[in-house]
Formats: structure tokens, sequence, C-alpha cells
């Protein structure tokens, strides 16, 4: 299989790639020269701006100088960065993991029993939201929060600035909404490949719809199930779209760590203290990563 | 005791009959509700296009298409639809041109440190976001003075898109069977002919869904020109939806609802177009 293309011998060897190794090398160079720029690059300039007191105005622009770790040491220490900190984690396991992924779930395995007709339905419904861009799903749950005119409040009968009084939790209804059909998708498609019959044999030996859930479609769904909350625990981590609904605020309340990021570095320009945090970013990404990897690694196996 | 034990089984009958009626109900009520949490939201952007008088909130419309001419006059709107055509096209056809070739050579060619390469960027892809890398993407844009041009942000969405783009192709890639190639090898066709009338109209139907999943990507981007465009007149829909705003601060909604709609039919358009065509459930299944 190895492709030493002769000179002669070129045409006609079967098994041999239809590439020689230049036509190879073109082939992948401009792939490589993007991801050096565009993956590579970002991620050690980030490192190395974080060591820097680096800043858009000021004596700092001129001339920055290295400050070893006092951004990290500085960033630990406040206040703001650890309730950025903790309203991210707040997000990601109220909006991915209790919301996404949970309803996720109890959506295909009810969607499962029923009729095909309803079931395409509701699917769709559930895709729209997803598929919609993100500005206007951000444009559509302002109108829908709103506290004079908008339509929750006449549902419940309230008058609610939720926006403004319950800010956390109208982010998270916002992400549950928008990134919900993902798990479900998924989830159906692991719960189709649990083969029927594994299911009829315990329906029939008297098994409740709960005992068939923990007893076989939990554990042949294991793998699914792991696999999607560390990806959308990544993606909501990373998520910039509250910005959109709440543009941080009120005062810092939804300020989460890529909001923290656009404020410090792009908003008042202090490049330094912003790529800290960024890089504090990238090594939380690269622990979920890594554990994402090793697992599907193992999956294979 | 034959009869005792009928009965028995009578009983157990009625139990399950019972307990299945119980779930069926609150079956019923949690797919309702569920169904209203995702339904409500969407009702505006499907009615108030369409109402003369539209506000935030949800109701029966004043039917009239006043909006859409309305929305035609604001030069911006028109404009940005334009620009975000511009993004997304151009990110679609840059990840075609640089990605589909890479991921045929990982595909076919087995070389040294190949599973090495595959790991370090599926590793990198998913570390290095929009979110993470957003300090050093603005400032590479400020130093090659690609900032406020169209190719500044194709270029960083292309960067962002490619490596999923890799992946999926070469999964599609690998999943067709080489002896295609092998055989038009045995009739002495050059590689040029190989790969112009043999592999690309195999590959085609991944080339069209990683094209159409580039471009909704870009089409929906918010962060990339957000960070790298100042200029009104460059500005893709996704930001220009936050620009129509009277001088009192007051959304200006018959623009906004006729924008909303008009900016969301291409996307919706494409998914029912990949879904009727390849039956594509996972469109979109790796977000930005």
């Amino acid at each position: 299989m190895k492709s030493k293309t002769m000179k002669g011998s070129r045409a006609a060897r079967p098994g041999n790639s239809v590439l020689g190794k230049g036509a190879a090398t073109a082939f992948l160079s401009p792939s490589l020269i993007f991801i050096g720029i565009f993956l590579l690059i970002p991620a050690f300039w980030t490192l190395y701006l974080g060591l820097t007191d680096y800043k858009l105005v000021g004596i700092e622009a001129l001339n920055p100088s290295f400050v070893g770790i006092d951004n990290f040491t500085k960033a630990l220490n406040d206040p703001q960065f650890l309730s950025s900190l903790k309203l991210t984690i707040i997000y990601v396991l109220g909006s991915a993991i209790f919301g996404q992924a949970l309803l996720g779930f109890i959506l295909a395995w009810v969607l499962n029993e029923l009729s095909p007709r309803i079931r395409n339905i509701v699917e769709l419904i559930v895709i729209f939201a997803w598929i919609v861009p993100g500005s206007v799903v951000a444009f559509l749950w302002f109108a829908f929060f709103n506290n004079e005119e908008g339509t929750l409040n006449a549902i419940l009968g309230v008058n609610i600035d939720w926006l403004l009084d319950y800010p956390m939790l109208s982010i998270i209804i916002f992400n549950i909404w928008r990134g919900t059909a993902f798990s479900m998708l998924l989830f159906s498609a692991a719960i189709a490949s649990i083969p029927k019959s594994h299911i009829e044999v315990a329906r029939v030996a008297g098994a409740s719809k709960m005992q068939q859930l923990r007893n076989i479609v939990l554990p042949s769904a294991r793998s699914y199930i792991l696999t999607n909350l560390l990806l959308i625990t990544l993606w909501t981590f990373n998520d910039f779209g509250p910005y959109l609904l709440t543009g941080g605020g009120p005062g810092g309340e939804t300020q989460i760590l890529p909001i923290f990021i656009y404020d410090s570095a792009l908003r008042y320009l202090d490049f330094g203290y912003g790529s800290a945090i960024a890089a504090i970013m990238l090594f939380l990404n690269l622990v979920i990563s890594l554990i994402v990897l090793r697992m599907s690694r193992k999956g294979k196996k | 005791m034959r009869l005792f034990g009928k009965q028995i089984q009578l009983q157990d009958k009625r139990r399950i009959d019972e307990r299945t009626k119980v779930e069926k109900v609150s079956t019923l009520a949690f797919v309702l509700l569920a169904v209203s949490f995702f339904a409500i939201p969407l009702m505006w952007l499907v009615l108030a296009p369409f109402d003369s008088d539209p506000t935030f909130r949800i109701k029966w419309p004043n039917w009239g298409l006043g909006n859409f001419s309305e929305m035609a006059e604001n030069p911006y709107a028109y404009r940005s639809l334009m620009n975000s055509a511009i993004f997304s096209a151009g990110s679609g056809l840059a990840v075609i041109l640089v990605g589909a070739p890479a991921s045929y050579v990982l595909s076919r060619i087995k070389f040294a440190g190949r599973d090495a390469f595959l790991y370090i960027l599926l590793l990198f892809s998913s570390i290095v976001t929009g979110s993470a890398a957003m300090v050093p993407l603005f400032l590479l844009s400020l130093r090659l003075n690609l900032i406020d041009t169209y190719q500044g942000v194709v270029l960083v969405l292309t960067g962002g898109l490619i490596p999923a783009a890799i992946f999926i192709l070469k999964d599609f890639t690998d999943s067709i069977p080489k002896s295609y190639e092998e055989s038009a090898q045995i009739f002495g066709a050059s590689s040029f002919r190989i790969l112009k009338d043999v592999v690309t109209p195999i590959i085609r139907p991944g080339l069209a869904v990683i094209f159409v999943w580039s471009f909704v990507q870009a089409w929906g981007n918010f962060l990339a020109p957000f960070i790298l465009i100042r200029d009104i007149n460059k500005q893709p829909a996704a930001v220009m939806m936050y620009s129509f705003y009277n001088d009192g601060g007051q959304a200006v909604f018959r623009t906004v609802a006729a924008f909303s709609l008009i900016y969301t039919i291409p996307v919706l358009a494409m998914y029912f177009y990949v879904n009727k065509k390849y039956g594509f459930r996972f469109y979109g299944g790796i977000k930005g």
C-alpha cells in the first residue's frame, strides 16, 4: 500500500494511489496553511499574549512587556472573573446538561412510542428552533420575554421583566430552546439502534416503561449519552449567543466567559488580560476534548 | 383453582391497562407542553411579518405585505442580506476548494503520521473556538489589513469550518470503494482524468452537503463579522438584525419582522433540500 511510485510503472499498479507524492502534498498544503494560521497560531498567540500587558491604547500599546503569570494571578483574585466562571458553570449545567440533554432524551424516548406522523411534526418544530439563525432566535426571545408586550407574561398572567429580574434563567431557557434538537436527534438515533426485540422481550416479561428505560435503554445508549454530554458542554461553554439577548447584563449578571473575554479584550482593549482568560478557556476546552477523544477511542475498541 | 388463576390474570391485566392509561395521558401532556414551548416563540416569526402593526406580542395579524415593501426601501436591509450571501457562498466555496483535496488524500493515502495528524486536527479544532480565539483572530486581521474586508471574514470562517469539513468528507470518501479509481488506473487513465471524471462525480453528494453546511454556518455566524467588520455597508444580516432601531431606541418592528423572515428562509430552504435529497438528518450537526 505504500505509495512509492517508481517512474515507469506508475500507471497500472492497482493499489497504488492515484496521486503521487508531489500531488498529495499539493492537495494537503492549503489545508495545512489554513489550520496553521487559524488554529495553531491563534492558540499559541493567546498563550503568549496572556503573559504580556499588551493593550491597544496607552503606553503598553507601543511597548508591551512580558509580565509572566501576573494576568493569571490577577484573574484568580478578580471577583468579576470568578463570578463569570461561576455563571458559566451554571449556564452549562442548566442549559446543556439539565436542559438540552434531559429534555432531548425525554423527547426522543417519548416520540419513539408515538405514531410516525406526530413524531415527524414534533421533531420538525424542535429542529426549526435549531436551524433558525441565532440572531433571529435572540430577537424572538427578546420579544417573548418583553416586560410590557411580551407573550410570556400574557400567557402566565404576570408582569415580570424577565431579562432584568431573571437574566440567568432567561438565557438558560433561550439556550435550551435553541439547542435541544441536537440531543434529541442523537438520542433518537441511539434508541433506534437498540434491537426492537430487546425491548419487546422486556415488555412481554412485564417490565414497566421505567424498568425498560433503566435496564435496557440507558445501558445501551450509554456511550451516546456521554459523548453528547461532553459535546454540548464544550459548545455551551464556548457559546457567545447570550450576548445577543442580554449583552452580558444587567450589571454583568449574564457575563459568561466568552462575553467576559469580549468585554475585557475587545471592548476595554486590555488584550493581555483578555487573552489570559481566553488561555484559561483553551485549557478547559483541552480537558473536555481529551475526555471526549479518549472515550470515543474506547468506544471504537 | 383454574378460575382463581384466571381472576388474578384479569386483575393484573386491569392494573396494566390502568398503568398504560396514566402513561398515555402523561405522555400526551408532556408532548403538548414541549410542542408549545418550541412552537409559541416561533409564531412571532410566522405571523409578525404579515401584520401591518407588529409589536413584541404574538397576535393574529392585520394581514398585509406592507412590511416587506417597507423593508425593501431600507437600503441597509437589502445590502446586509447580499453581504451574508457573499460571506456564506465565499466560505462554502473556500471550504470545498481547500478541504476536499485534503480529505481525499487523507482518505486514500496512508502516509506516516496520518493518524497523529488527524488526532491533532480533531483536538485543536475543538479547543480553538471563536470565543477562545477572538483576540488573536482580531489582531491577525488587524495586522494583515483584513478588518472591514469580505476576505477577512471569509478566511476566518473558512479556517474555523475546515477541520470539521475534512472529517465529514473523509468519512464520506472512506465509504466509497477504491475499485473505481483502480479500474480507471488499469485502463491507463491519467491522474487528472481519474480525479475529474471518476472521483469528483462520486463524491459530489458529499461536496454538496459540505457546501450547504458551510453556507448555513456562515449565514448564521454573528461573532466573526461582529468583531471584524466595522463598516455598516459590509455588515451581514446576523449583525444588521440589531441595527433596526429608531432614534428613540424603539425597534422598527415592521422592518425587523419582514427582515427576520427573509433572513431565515434560505436556511430553511436548504434544510428541506438536503433533507429531501440526501436524508441527512444530522445536517448542521457540528455547530460553530
